[in-house]
């Protein structure tokens, strides 16, 4: 129960039923869709790319409270960071879903991010938590392929 | 052979299910340190001690591969295998053995139907005709001989219930419809077809039919005969036996209308590099080496099934369907999804606010194993307009207290989201 009350906690309740920044982004550059088939979870990722920084970021989708919270957390944390930041916050995201070592963790620059950090325990939701950056990928590659977490 | 299921009643009591439990060795597993609640049984059955011990008993023992050995294993083992497909025939009531094929599982099944009986009878222009509570196994493989033939796949609509609106149905019986693929008992809502009238109604304009019967064949007696279809497809795996196993069902006419499907040993009766001829059916449809071992567990699968009895178990599930359908409705917030009048084993449900993979989890740490997700069923999703559910689907091993497991923990998903 303790393992689920960290997983669901406050602030991932909230921003499943209060996604920020939620909805088509008009002056996106860049757009990218992803989906997880297992589930039918899909999430569009809107991107306002300039300079090699990310001046606005949204999102739209139909997912779990883990997917729709971490897209949501995601935007808050990459508003205004470079293409470089972004790809080192996945990568330090990546490691604190999935690592089994909880010494390694958290890695500081992760901020609210990190109360994801409970789906670890859940390896089978970890597509969930990263299916929004997976997508983020995509969009800042400009590939025009949808993403599948398979 | 003896068969653990102890009892041959026309009625399962608690006593008898709990009796009956005892032979699936895994029903007495933890999971997160809880009792193993198992209600995923529409995806795969869990297996009987005896389905076990045949495998094993197999290998053990009296392996070799079939029809061609001279010697004593492969005769037994041979043996073993054809009393399999007669105790497949009896148990759908096949007129003969030569109807039963076996396959991997009841997607290859459509599969062969659609790559022979199709391809040979399927032109431009051509209707097939399914229904929106197809899951994907019974619409994909018409999808493709549609776009391989120029075909044009008709889907018959259901209402808001998750029932077939029969009438729509018929009327979409035309001169171009060459078949009519459908469920008999659909894996996301449950729903029951009126598969006999829906035969006639097809047969009355010379169409033939092909059921698929994955779900059915665990839940309600089935008699192809009765039923008068043309092909009936189900999957061993469902039905208590091993995975890799399956069975198509034709009529012998069809059959041997019917072009050979993949070509390799044991479909042939004479091989030269100028001409093959083919055997006979079923071996004109059944290429290489069978799983031996899996039709011989599926037989006993059935030899289980039958001792049980599945008027026993139709009645049995119906029962606690409707206590599961009563305690579920009661949670607020949340809302079943199918709700035919005809129905078996499939308890579809959502609830407000919370998404079914998020439930599935919230289950899983109470030790209850469910489905979350649109159950490879996704056009029937779609036409419900949500993106998934939850499912509980059960079997005849499941009891009342279980389903008490189940709702209590779908208070438990209550308070988190709460």
């Amino acid at each position: 129960m303790s393992e689920l009350r960290e997983l669901y906690q406050e602030v991932i309740l909230d921003h499943y039923r209060r996604p920020r920044n939620y909805g088509e982004l008009p002056e996106a550059n860049r757009e990218a869709e992803g989906h997880n088939p297992l589930c039918g979870d899909q999430v569009t990722i809107y991107l306002q790319l300039q300079d090699g920084l990310i001046q606005d970021i949204h999102f739209e989708g139909a997912g779990c409270a883990i997917s729709t919270a971490s897209a949501s957390l995601m935007t808050e944390a990459l508003k205004g960071k470079s293409v470089a930041q972004a790809a080192h916050l996945f990568e330090n995201f990546h490691q604190l879903v999935t690592s089994d070592d909880a010494e390694a963790l958290p890695a500081p620059d992760l901020g609210k991010l990190a109360v994801l950090a409970g789906v670890r325990e859940f390896p089978m939701r970890v597509k969930c938590a990263t299916l929004a950056w997976h997508t983020l990928n995509a969009a800042l590659k400009n590939t025009g392929e949808l993403v599948s977490t398979e | 052979m003896t068969l653990t299921a102890s009892t041959s009643t026309t009625r399962l009591t608690p006593a008898a299910v709990a009796q009956l439990r005892a032979d699936f060795p895994i029903l007495g597993e933890s999971v997160h340190g809880k009792p193993l609640v198992y209600l995923d049984n529409a995806a795969s059955t869990q297996k009987p001690q005896a389905v076990i011990d045949a495998i094993s008993r197999l290998y053990t023992s009296y392996y070799a591969n079939i029809h061609r050995g001279v010697h004593q294993l492969s005769q037994l083992s041979t043996a073993a295998h054809d009393e399999a497909r007669r105790k497949v025939q009896r148990f759908i009531n096949a007129r003969s053995d030569k109807e039963i094929i076996f396959v991997r599982g009841c997607t290859e099944a459509i599969n062969l139907v659609a790559q022979t009986f199709g391809r040979q009878n399927i032109g431009p222009g051509d209707e097939i005709l399914i229904t929106a509570m197809e899951h994907h196994s019974n619409i994909v493989p018409w999808q493709m001989l549609c776009q391989e033939k120029g075909a044009v796949l008709k889907v018959a609509p259901i209402s808001d219930q998750g029932e077939l609106l029969v009438d729509a149905y018929e009327k979409l019986l035309g001169e171009r419809t060459k078949l009519v693929a459908l469920v008999h008992l659909s894996n996301a809502l449950g729903t029951i077809n009126p598969v006999r009238q829906l035969v006639e109604l097809a047969h009355a304009r010379s169409i033939p039919v092909l059921l698929d019967g994955a779900q059915a064949v665990s839940h309600i007696p089935v008699d192809v005969q009765a039923l008068d279809c043309d092909f009936y497809t189900f999957s061993g795996h469902k039905l208590y036996g091993p995975t890799g196993i399956g069975v198509l069902y034709g009529k012998e006419e069809r059959l041997e209308a019917m072009p050979p499907w993949q070509g390799g040993g044991d479909m042939i009766r004479s091989v030269s590099f100028e001409k093959t001829t083919f055997s006979g059916i079923p071996f004109k449809f059944e290429a290489g080496t069978p799983d031996i071992c899996g039709a011989i567990a599926l037989g006993v699968a059935i030899d289980y099934v039958q001792q049980v009895g599945l008027a026993a178990i139709a009645d049995y599930e119906a029962e606690l369907l409707s206590y599961a359908t009563e305690q579920i409705q009661a949670v607020p917030g949340v809302r079943l999804i199918g709700t035919a009048r005809e129905k078996a084993s499939v308890l579809s449900f959502v609830i407000d606010g919370v998404h079914p993979h998020d439930i599935g989890t919230i289950l899983d740490q109470q030790g209850v194993a469910i489905r979350a997700g649109h159950h490879c069923a996704q056009p029937v999703m779609q036409r419900l307009k949500l993106p998934a559910t939850a499912r509980a689907s059960f079997a005849f091993y499941n009891t009342r207290a279980e389903v008490d497991a189940l709702v209590a923990a779908v208070y438990t998903v209550q308070e988190m989201f709460g």
